[in-house]
């Protein structure tokens, strides 16, 4: 923990800033590396969206934070990550979820055999701040999702997909955190679902001041949600800015939002803009 | 998926019901004609003899069936342990039996060493909480993510440790359990029922007892409590949990420990019934049929799996057995598992697999 008095200085200099990750290097299996130098910072209160095509490092970013990385093989080995003016790169996830962190996985991963209450119930796990208030979030989960109210009995592995998704969101947010780490939630999911879902990552950042740091493939959705986003490709951020201008830009416009005007081939070719070589910084 | 036109019409014979029905029928129907046909006598003396005897003598079915309920019992204590590390953890833990051994022995040894019987019990109990610390720190914290054959391997290091820690520690020679000093009855039950003499022993009647009580109290544990929702979690999904923050490492010994106090419970009884000795480790093999009778994840599957490879097996001797010379005990646990491989690999009451994305 002595390295963690070096980071004190930027931690604490911004205290508007719930999580930065700096220069962070991801190696699976100590042979693959996966992240090559990843910065970015998320504003207390904030959404910001991590954009980019499969393989890009979203989801294993995503699990550095959480520390998920260990149960896969992975292991950060360069940068730190500051959450909350705290560095928690060598966190379990079971720390850091006492600490308001938590991640809802790529493909729900609800407990299939629990119901969804039980599944509710089970991100109330680190909490030790009694029954009674367990019982009033979980109220509020439902006020949310009525869906989830009704069926609060079945099997979890029997619900649909939305209903998955809403029990996986509304199980992190019974851990009462102050950051959800969402993974690609619009995985499988109609158009409608995933707007109801990214309305009400909204609606939780807007009451409950959740900060959100959404992986996603759906480049369009994520951007009309999000106010910040990051652009990855092949474990390095290539391109970051406001929510707006990325939805302006043209680069994103033809290769995310697919409104290509010309015949270009790759992403390489067309970048208007330089790789910002963060990991000198 | 299927379209309805694609789909068969719907058949008699897809009713599960309707198929065994049928099935039984005909079985009845080819004895009772194979039966007038026989002239040796061999299928009169495996289909009708027995069921004749049966009736004829019900006082002695009732024993039999009795002794194999409380075999059964001890039987489906011991799958429980193995259920509940399997759950938990995905190990298929090879060192139950020899944890039912080592926590009896280590009871027994106490007490010989001068320890009171119910301050030996708790000691033991904080034996089989250091074994569960240890086990989890030692063995599985290491291995995991290992493939489960790797952590199956650990567990015959676990059990061959095991035996020689627990014969340097108390010798290796059979020991008496000491039944008495924990107030356990002694003695029989002889009940004049159905025109014969059924004797009923107290030592059973009370394992039977302790058994159904701390199955429902396991029951209710896992039902109930946050760590029994915690610990059905992980059993489900590893990942899934951990990205919730539920810590492994702690679930685990948690899991260990009851299994331990299971495995002690276990010991008990059965040392009450013979005596303590490494024999014991052979029993606990009959774990296995019972687990692919009862399916591998579920606790009322180890229950009811137990009571009928004991009752199977006591019953099987008792009136068959002499057909093939006696000593079929030992061997027509395995003989229905295997049948219920072929037909219901999951078990009676194997998880339902649910298949959806």
């Amino acid at each position: 923990m002595s390295t963690a008095t070096l980071e004190k200085p930027t931690a604490t200099t911004a205290s508007d800033t719930i999580l930065s990750l700096n220069n962070i290097e991801v190696i699976y299996d100590h042979v693959v590396l996966v992240l090559k130098g990843v910065s970015l910072t998320v504003p207390r209160a904030g959404i910001v969206a991590i954009l980019g095509a499969n393989g890009a490092g979203k989801t294993t970013t995503l699990k550095a934070i959480s520390n998920l990385l260990k149960a896969e093989r992975g292991e950060v080995t360069k940068g730190s990550i500051v959450f909350d003016g705290e560095r928690v790169d060598k966190m379990s996830p079971n720390e850091l979820v006492r600490r308001g962190c938590i991640q809802v996985m790529e493909g729900r991963h609800c407990f299939g055999h629990l119901s969804i209450e039980e599944n509710l119930l089970t991100g109330a796990f680190t909490r030790r701040d009694g029954n009674a208030a367990i019982k009033r979030d979980l109220e509020k989960i439902y006020t949310l999702f009525p869906r989830l109210k009704q069926r609060r009995s079945s099997q979890a592995g029997y619900t649909s997909g939305g209903e998955q998704q809403m029990c996986a969101i509304g199980r992190a947010m019974m851990s009462n955190p102050k950051m959800i780490l969402l993974d690609e939630p619009s995985m499988g999911l109609a158009p409608q679902i995933v707007e109801e879902i990214f309305e009400i990552v909204r609606q939780l950042n807007a009451d409950e001041g959740v900060s959100f740091l959404v992986a996603e493939q759906n480049t369009n959705m994520a951007l009309r949600y999000a106010t910040y986003g990051y652009i990855m490709e092949t474990g390095r951020v290539v391109m970051d800015g406001e929510a707006k201008m990325l939805r302006e830009n043209e680069d994103v416009k033809e290769f995310y939002l697919g409104v290509a005007e010309g015949n270009k081939k790759s992403f390489r070719e067309v970048k208007s803009y330089k790789r910002r070589k963060r990991w000198l910084s | 998926m299927s379209d309805i036109a694609t789909r068969p019409a719907p058949s008699l014979l897809a009713s599960p019901l309707v198929k065994f029905g049928l099935i039984v029928a005909a079985i009845v129907v080819a004895l009772a004609i194979g039966v007038r046909l026989d002239t040796s006598n061999t299928l009169y003396a495996i289909f009708v003899d027995p069921f004749q005897q049966m009736v004829q003598a019900p006082d002695l079915l009732v024993q039999t069936v009795w002794e194999g309920l409380v075999s059964g019992v001890l039987y489906a204590l011991i799958a429980l342990g193995f259920v509940l590390i399997f759950k938990a953890s995905g190990v298929f833990n090879f060192a139950q039996g020899i944890m039912v051994v080592f926590a009896a022995l280590t009871l027994v040894g106490l007490y010989e060493k001068g320890v009171p019987a119910f301050l030996a019990v708790i000691i033991t109990l904080g034996v089989m909480f250091a074994l569960a610390v240890t086990i989890e720190r030692v063995v599985l914290r290491p291995l995991v993510n290992q493939p489960d054959i790797i952590l199956f391997m650990a567990t015959f290091g676990i059990t061959y440790f095991l035996i020689g820690f627990g014969e340097a520690l108390f010798g290796g020679n059979p020991k008496q359990m000491i039944a008495e000093q924990l107030y356990l009855p002694k003695g029989a039950v002889d009940l004049q029922i159905l025109g014969g003499l059924v004797s009923l022993q107290k030592i059973d009647i009370a394992a039977a007892l302790i058994a159904s009580l701390m199955i429902a109290a396991l029951a209710a544990f896992f039902q109930y409590t946050r760590i029994g929702r915690a610990l059905r979690a992980v059993a489900d999904s590893h990942k899934a949990a951990l990205s919730v923050g539920i810590s492994l490492n702690q679930i685990w010994v948690i899991v260990w420990f009851t299994a331990g106090i299971v495995a002690l419970i276990t010991g008990i009884m059965w040392g009450a019934r013979s005596d303590v000795s490494f024999a014991l480790e052979i029993v606990a093999l009959k774990a296995l049929p019972v687990l692919i009778l009862g399916g591998f994840t579920s606790i009322p599957g180890a229950i009811v799996g137990g009571l009928i490879i004991g009752i199977g097996e006591k019953l099987g001797e008792f009136y068959w057995g002499p057909l093939v010379g006696g000593g079929i005990e030992s061997w027509l646990a395995y003989f229905i598992a295997l049948g219920f491989l072929l037909f219901r690999p999951q078990g009676l009451f194997g998880d339902k697999i649910i298949e959806r994305i």
